[in-house]
Order: C-alpha cells, then structure tokens, then sequence
C-alpha cells in the first residue's frame, strides 16, 4: 500500500433496513455489503430485530456483515452528532420506509440512496418528493432485476 | 418503542400512512406545528417527510409514530409540559 493510499480516509455507508418481508431486501442488502468492501467502504446496518437477525442468519461467520445497530440507536447516534455516515442506502417498499428516507435525509449529510422494490415500487417512487438516487425495480422475490438497476447505478465507485 | 411505549397513549390512525397523518392532523387539531425529522417528541426522536406536523389540542399531543413493519401510527398522548415545549416552536 502506497502513501496516499494509506492516507485516505475510510468512508462508511450506513444500510438502513425496513421490514424484511419482502425477500428480496435480506438477498441485496448482502450484495451491496460485499460490493461496498471491495471498494473498502465500511457498512454498517440499522434495522429491526426480525431485518438484522436474518442478516446475522444467513452471515453467521460474518464474511460480509459487520456492525450492526437497532434502527433508533442509528437514529440517535446520528441526531446526537457521535457519528455519520459518506454514503446512506435506505431500503424501501412502503410508506414507513418513505418516511425513513426523508428523515435520513433531513438529519445525515450522507449521500442518499433510495433502493425501492416490492409489487407497488413506481408508486414508491412518485411519492418520494425529497433529493435522493433512487435505485427501483419491480421485485418481490427475484432479486435479479433491482441487483441489475444497483449494478447500472454503481453507488460503491462514486 | 423506548419511552412512548411506557406513555397512556391513545392510537387515533393505524398502520396508515404519512400523508393520512398530516391530513388528520390539519383537519382535527385545534393547533399545529411543523417540526423536522429528528425532533425528540416524549424523548423519541420522530420520523417522516418534512416538515412533520404535529398537533396540539390544549393539553394533549397529537403525533405521527413510525415503525418499519407497521407503518405509522397516529398517537394521542395528553402531557401539558410536552405540549407547551412544542408550541413555543411555532
């Protein structure tokens, strides 16, 4: 590793979970984990108990997961300014996860993706009225076509 | 839920939506203010798009309650310091 590599500073994304109903958020939300430490930016997760166990489930060594925070302890650590993030994705297919967008948004200077899926997925999009990138797909349990439009975007080489 | 749990709440809309929030809100309350994401409302920090309404009826809050499975829920929760603290935002 050569000097100006060694001096650059580690960026960090933070991977805001919704309810892991939809299938295909737990198959993604481990993509992008391993496509952002090829790029040797740091994830973290913030999600619910039921969102992060089945992360935790299906990485049990933790080959790709690393740290991983319960959604309002994220929200805190943020709010209370002990730490932000360079890149933040928030994982979407209904109106709560609309409203965690915004608020990420509001209160992270991280830049905002929004990775929206699920049956009703255009609709997501056309309520969302605030500046993010919005990754969308129609995709429920195939995982292919939002892994495609994430792959088209690249958010890990910005 | 942290502290709002532990709260004598009363749940006005459930599993709605942001927007059917806001509209009840500006339709039912006597008072309202706008606050950003991230305000501490009863020690919880509150979530949605802004700016967030939350109403005020003498002493009672009226405040939309997000969790990622269930949507957000409309609370009622009556608490005269708390409704005081947020009227002087207006």
């Amino acid at each position: 590793m050569d000097l100006a590599q060694e001096e650059k500073p580690q960026r960090s994304a933070l991977l805001v979970l919704g309810c892991p109903q939809v299938p295909v958020q737990t198959s993604l939300a481990l993509y992008l984990i391993h496509r952002l430490r090829q790029e040797g930016i740091t994830p973290v997760v913030a999600g619910n108990r039921s969102a992060v166990t089945l992360l935790v489930v299906a990485d049990p060594k933790r080959h790709y997961l690393g740290e991983a925070l319960d959604l309002d302890h994220a929200i805190d650590q943020i709010m209370d300014k002990k730490r932000d993030f360079d890149l933040c994705f928030v994982f979407i297919h209904n109106d709560a996860g609309v409203s965690y967008a915004a608020t990420m948004g509001a209160i992270s200077k991280a830049r905002l993706y929004a990775i929206i899926y699920g049956e009703h997925y255009d609709q997501i999009v056309s309520s969302i009225t605030f500046p993010c990138i919005n990754i969308a797909a129609k995709a429920v349990h195939n995982p292919m076509p939002l892994k495609k439009m994430l792959d088209e975007v690249a958010p890990w080489a910005v | 839920m942290g502290c709002i749990e532990s709260l004598p709440y009363e749940v006005i809309l459930r599993g709605s939506s942001f927007k059917e929030c806001r509209d009840y809100i500006k339709k039912e309350c006597r008072e309202s203010v706008d606050v950003q994401p991230g305000l501490k409302v009863f020690d919880t920090h509150i979530i949605g798009v802004p700016p967030i309404i939350i109403g005020l009826d003498g002493d009672f809050v009226i405040f939309p309650f997000t969790k990622p499975c269930h949507g957000t829920f409309l609370l009622r929760v009556e608490d005269k310091e708390e409704a005081d603290r947020l009227r002087k935002k207006r």
